[in-house]
This record gives C-alpha cells, structure tokens and sequence, in this order.
C-alpha cells in the first residue's frame, strides 16, 4: 500500500479502515485529537504526568473498543466520555487535600457573587502574545475548583452541547447549567485583572 | 405588565442568554435591563468575552516527547492485537 497522508480523509471512513485492523487509519484518528484530548486531560487533573497517562489510556481503550462506537453520536465526544473517565479516576486515586471530587455537593450559584466590576476593551486579548494570553488563560481555568473546570473545558473549549457535558460527567443539565454560569463568572473576574481597559483602575473595587 | 428583572434573576439567566437559548420574552427583559444597569451591562459583555477568548484557542501541538511516547504505546498495543 503506498504511503500516502490521509489528513483529508472522511472520519467515517478513517473508523471503518480502523475497525478492520488498519492502524494507519487510526494514527489519523489519534492526531486529529491528540492535542484537545492532551489539553481536557491536563485541565481535568491539574498534572501534567496524569494527562499523559490518561492520553494514551484513552487511545488505547477507544482501539480496544471500537466495535462499541456505534456512530450515534461523534465520534469525538464518544473518546471525550473515555477520556474523562480516565482523568476522574486519576483525580479520585490521588486524593490529596486540595482535589475535590465532582460528585461533591457544591452549592448551585444562588449566592453568585461578582466583585469585580470594570469594562474591557473590545478586543482585549490582542495586548497580549500568543504566549502570554495561553498561559492567562490557562492560569485561570486552574484556579477553578475541579467541578467548574470541568463543565467549562467541555462546554466552552471544546464546545460540547450541554447534553453531552452532562452525558460525559454524569451530571444532570440543571447542574451543568449552574456549574458553567458560575465557571463563567469566576473566570471573567480572573481575567478582568488582565483585561480591564487601561484607566478604569479608579472604578475597580480593591 | 411583566416583571422587570432583578440583578439577581439577571445573574440567573445569563448563560443562556449568553448561549442564545431564552426564549423572545426573556431576550427583551435581559436586555432591557443590561440598557438600564451599567454593572450588569459590563457583566454581560465581559463574560461574552471570556467565551469568546476560550472558544477561539486552539490546543497546543502535542510536544514531541509526549507524542512519541503515545504513538510507541499504541504501536505495541495495536501489535499485540494483531
């Protein structure tokens, strides 16, 4: 068989060329998501050992199990549901003071509070490299507790419906809900240290 | 008449807002109220922006050694298999 790229090739035909043993076809399939599984996987667990554990562990159990992908939903939040199991039971086995499990009771956003009050500028992110903006933003996404950072990865970085969301962390949708508004909010007051438009500091509350 | 919002139910019903999912009603009093309240107006308009910086990045190539870690892990995987 020539060795050609199959970066262009239908994803129905990448997974049917995989469940007959093709394991070209599959590489296709792990780089088309290794990088947004590595990245749910590192905001999950917080480490970054644990995210290349659960990377691979998700790799290899969607080529075990690729019978059981029955194409009703994508294919990626079906390796997304994997790949969240796997970065719970590492979050679980370690234990340490600090992690919370996303089972626990948390209050649902009736007492929401906002401290911080200023405006940004239309686009306030381009003050900022590439480099300099990815680690803000990634700085702030893990200073979330556990149960928001989760919901808001799945919601708005890889835009999962909320349907899916609550399927892959067996939540239900009022909690998906209540945990991505207050997710959303913690993360805007994070980010208006950053991003408030230069001489509103007067009005920012201290 | 309607009941006007409250900050409160403001708060309450942002994410959809923001998501697009209320219904024509509860469109217009949320945005009958962001015209009148200068704090929820910023609240509003910065925590769509905080959407919109998140939705627009995209990950990171996955490092070298990570990816070549990976792709050694499957080869044997996919060996054993075969």
């Amino acid at each position: 068989m020539p060795v050609t790229s199959q970066s262009g090739t239908d994803e129905t035909v990448l997974l049917a060329q995989s469940r007959q043993g093709d394991r070209r076809a599959f590489a296709e399939l792990v780089r088309r998501y290794e990088g947004k599984i590595f990245r749910l996987a590192q905001h999950i667990t917080n480490n970054r050992e644990d995210a290349e554990d659960v990377l691979q562990e998700t790799f290899m159990k969607a080529y075990e199990h690729l019978d059981q992908f029955k194409g009703d939903s994508k294919f990626y939040t079906w390796i997304v549901r994997i790949a969240v199991n796997q970065a719970l039971m590492k979050l679980r086995r370690r234990k340490t003071v600090k992690s919370v499990s996303l089972d626990e009771q948390i209050d649902t956003g009736e007492d929401t509070v906002v401290r911080e009050i200023a405006a940004w500028d239309e686009n306030p992110e381009q003050q900022f490299s590439r480099e300099e903006l990815g680690a803000i933003l990634d700085r702030a996404i893990q200073s979330l507790d556990a149960p928001y950072r989760s919901v808001f990865v799945l919601r708005d970085i890889d835009e999962l419906s909320t349907e899916e969301t609550a399927e892959a962390l067996g939540l239900s949708i009022p909690a998906v809900k209540s945990r991505l508004l207050r997710a959303r909010l913690q993360l805007r007051e994070k980010l208006t240290r950053y991003f408030k438009r230069k001489g509103d500091d007067a009005f920012a509350y201290l | 008449m309607t009941p006007l919002l409250t900050c409160k139910d403001f708060l309450r019903e942002l994410s959809d807002y923001l998501d697009e999912s209320v219904d024509q009603e509860v469109r217009a009093k949320i945005e009958k109220h962001i015209s009148e309240c200068p704090n929820c107006w910023v609240i509003a308009d910065t925590t769509r922006k905080t959407i919109r910086i998140y939705k627009g990045m995209d990950p990171q190539p996955l490092p070298a050694d990570v990816e070549s870690r990976l792709m050694r892990a499957l080869e044997k995987k996919l060996a054993a298999r075969s």
